[in-house]
């Protein structure tokens, strides 16, 4: 069991309200961090190596000293909230149950940033969770953490939170931003990126809830201290969300040193697969990144064990490899039927999609349309190709990453499980009733019988 | 502008002013090295970037950046910087990706080219014709939206729109009154009134000028006549409320339709205002200056008149050597040389006279 940074409070009953939380050591990072200087702080959440915990995993302190810094003009902190991939939901179980942790990594990070007026966006379907936002914020600004003149350093800062109205694209940032000025969720054309000219044209970072959490252990231990934690490029403890086939579903904390055969296995954390099946499958950072058959999660293409951390997780580009992403950890056993999946996911971005540019707009309704045919038992054998051809048409070629997470999951349900898809069109009557199964792609852990 | 800085586009120098986009640096040069724009209209502030069609690979970054970008950029919406190189026709992921876009741009469109008034002077149309494939392989139902009746003047066809957001922003900064915008989100997304309001401006006629495609059209014009059939000229009159220089679409002395002037990227030179596009129909009304040019490269330009301009041609430059045949028919036939003098033989040549020295 690694060590729990950001969860290490979480099992303390009351630990949402601020007196519990302020006695389990909530707020020490603020003290802290108000007695540096803003400068240090960036060089700190640099010297730790911390990665955005959103989906792209860009480094947050060089993002942070990105940041423009002009004479007299605002600037914004927006913590993105709108946590809306499918199979994701470890910000949620922050926010929750920790809400006081989020509030401690925004003041030290608005103060980091010179950010004044700073922003939670939240998925409109959270809709309980902004109640406890709201009431950890009045008891921060009741304490004195949270306001004008912060513990007395002259630092003002107020943390307002926004309701979104329900839309995944709305998670990318610069859509969040247009969103959040009451526009329509479109996202930007970059550049100008967000950290020149952001929120009403100001200066912007907008960093995930995980990364921002992230920042009160990183002040409080130390950057160089949280760098130690982890391995390589993937310092710190991550977040992960696990749902589908498994014995234990829930967020976990990982320091991301373990194999991703112990993660699935181990009672620790989510207790092998149910029912004695065997594994399948699994999309191992949320819905858009590449899924990956068990016997590639597993092991690399170069037969070492698969880590689960950003470098290893990725290792083999997308051709045998796949993305940390957000965390969103989806376990398909042996009964799945991969065309399905991906015909689901197909029709959640056609959904999701906002319109604004033309192959994400109309090449992701194409795609769920020729997925759908060969999961009913109407597919040609041509349909592969064609579906290859447009989802390599979408990829790269549109406004925001909206475009390629469409695209990716086609591409890598096409390029692992073939075989699958040429069964159900061959097999058109068959695979309605019954799945196609494991073939080769087997399961190569040993499962009990008892 | 002070100082001016080069980016090198298919092999082409030009030198712009910084802050350029890499469309406009183009367009300065011209011909086929320019990228099409569906979206992108310069006299409209934030459009372009929407409809991916112009596309272009930057094969270095600049001078002091070499390094390309990692992605096809939106050719409307990057600036140049100095000593960037920029692939268009020369690329062909570029190609590819166009035919891609133009392919998702058609998979949806209904085709009615035959009964809708925009055909002949359709920017869709000449983009499919320059990149499109002859054939569709989309097998599913087109998508179709329910008829908006948005007012006396102008007709919508939503089946129609390519959703190129210019006539939003043509409302939002030429009139300051918007009654119309993009309603739902992706596939479904849809211009419309909030809610079932008419479009009542006197500017507001200039989105049927903006708009690529048959989405909006005049209905004072509308199934009146094919506009290759009529014959543009350049008017003017007084008008109270705009400049009042216009273009009229003419068949003998019947004024057809009224526009705005377009040059030759087709964008509006000047906006006209609502009187003198739907109520002035009379020739009487006008001052005629005498025929427009017109070198649009579509189908009005075919039969049109005097002026129009013969295109540049661009194809040595672009390759940096004149085009070669691909073979010389005279190297490689015997019957081509002229050590035979066909009219001396009697009767028909034969492979053997030939090969006789």
């Amino acid at each position: 069991m690694s060590k729990k940074i950001l969860l290490e409070h979480a099992h303390i009953e009351g630990i949402r309200f601020y007196e519990t939380y302020r006695k389990n050591g909530g707020y020490r990072s603020v003290e802290k961090a108000l007695k540096m200087s803003p400068d240090d702080i960036v060089e700190e959440v640099k010297k730790s190596g911390l990665r955005g915990r959103g989906g792209a995993g860009f480094p947050t302190g060089m993002k942070w000293s990105f940041l423009a810094k002009p004479e007299g003009v605002p600037r914004h902190l927006v913590c993105n909230a709108d946590e809306s991939e499918p199979g994701t939901f470890k910000d949620r179980y922050l926010m929750e149950f920790l809400p006081h942790l989020l509030i401690e990594g925004l003041i030290v990070s608005s103060f980091a940033l010179g950010s004044n007026a700073t922003y939670i966006y939240i998925r409109g379907e959270y809709a309980w969770i902004p109640d406890i936002l709201e009431q950890a914020i009045a008891e921060a600004k009741a304490n004195g953490w949270l306001g004008k003149n912060i513990l007395g350093t002259g630092f003002d800062c107020e943390i307002y939170v926004q309701r979104g109205a329900g839309a995944y694209i709305c998670g990318e940032e610069t859509a969040l931003i247009e969103s959040l000025e009451g526009k329509r969720g479109n996202p930007r054309i970059k550049p100008p990126f967000p950290a020149i000219q952001g929120l009403w044209m100001r200066p912007t970072v907008v960093n995930n809830v995980e990364t921002l959490a992230a920042v009160v252990p990183i002040i409080n231990m130390g950057g160089d201290e949280y760098a130690k934690i982890g391995v390589g490029k993937s310092t710190g403890t991550k977040l992960l969300s696990v749902c589908g086939n498994v014995n234990k579903p829930g967020v976990y904390e990982i320091d991301m040193t373990i194999s991703v055969e112990e993660f699935i296995y181990s009672d620790a954390y989510c207790g092998g697969i149910p029912n004695r099946k065997k594994l399948k499958a699994c999309i191992p950072g949320g819905s858009s990144v590449p899924i990956l058959p068990a016997n590639l999660l597993l092991k690399t293409a170069k037969g070492e064990n698969r880590m689960m951390n950003y470098e290893s997780l990725a290792d083999g580009g997308f051709a045998t490899g796949s993305m940390m992403g957000s965390g969103g950890f989806i376990v398909l056993d042996e009964t799945q039927c991969i065309v399905r999946h991906t015909m689901s996911l197909a029709r959640f971005y056609n959904h999701e999609s906002c319109g604004q540019c033309s192959p994400c707009r109309e090449g992701t309704g194409w795609m769920y349309k020729i997925l759908k045919n060969i999961e009913y038992g109407h597919g040609k054998m041509s349909d592969i190709d064609l579906l290859w051809d447009v989802q390599r048409k979408i990829e790269g070629n549109t406004i925001c990453p909206l475009g390629d997470a469409a695209a990716w999951p086609v591409a890598a349900a096409i390029r692992h499980f073939r075989d699958e898809f040429e069964w159900h069109i061959n097999n058109p009557v068959e695979a309605q009733t019954r799945n196609y199964g494991l073939a080769h792609y087997a399961d190569p852990i040993h499962v009990p019988t008892v | 502008m002070s100082e001016q800085i080069k980016v090198t586009i298919d092999n082409i120098t030009v030198a712009v002013a910084p802050g350029t986009t890499i469309l406009q640096a183009a367009r300065q040069i011209g011909g086929e090295v320019t990228p099409p724009a569906m979206c992108y209209y310069s006299k409209l502030e934030g459009s372009g970037g929407k409809c991916r069609t112009c596309l272009v690979e930057v094969s270095k970054g600049s001078e002091k950046d070499p390094r390309p970008m990692p992605k096809l950029v939106a050719s409307c919406r990057t600036p140049v910087s100095d000593g960037m190189e920029v692939k268009n026709i020369t690329s062909p992921k570029v190609l590819d990706a166009r035919a891609g876009i133009v392919e998702m741009l058609l998979i949806n469109h209904p085709l009615d080219c035959p009964v809708c008034d925009q055909a002949g002077e359709c920017h869709l149309q000449d983009l499919s014709y320059e990149h499109g494939a002859s054939s569709t392989r989309y097998e599913f139902d087109r998508r179709t939206f329910e008829k908006e009746d948005i007012g006396p003047y102008i007709q919508l066809h939503m089946n129609r729109c390519i959703l190129c957001y210019r006539c939003v922003y043509t409302a939002d900064q030429l009139t300051g009154k918007r009654e119309h915008g993009v309603l739902d989100r992706g596939d479904h997304a849809a211009i419309s009134t909030c809610i079932g309001k008419a479009l009542d401006n006197d500017f507001i006629g200039n989105v049927i000028d903006v708009c690529p495609v048959g989405a909006l059209t005049d209905k004072t014009f509308r199934f009146k006549n094919r506009v290759w059939f009529t014959k543009p000229v350049d008017a003017h009159r007084d008008c109270p409320t705009c400049s009042g220089k216009t273009r009229l679409w003419m068949r003998g002395d019947e004024v057809y339709r009224v526009t705005a002037r377009k040059d030759k990227w087709g964008e509006v030179e000047e906006w006209i205002c609502n009187t003198c596009r739907f109520d002035k129909k009379q020739a009487s009304d006008w001052k005629i200056e005498g025929p427009s040019k017109i070198d649009r490269h579509s189908v009005i330009a075919q039969g049109h008149y005097e002026g129009v301009l013969k295109p540049q041609n661009f194809l040595p430059e672009v390759i940096g050597r004149n085009p070669k045949l691909l073979m010389n028919i005279h190297d490689v036939s015997g019957v081509n040389k002229n050590d035979i003098e066909l009219s001396k033989l009697n009767g028909p040549a034969h492979s053997s006279d030939f090969d006789k020295k």
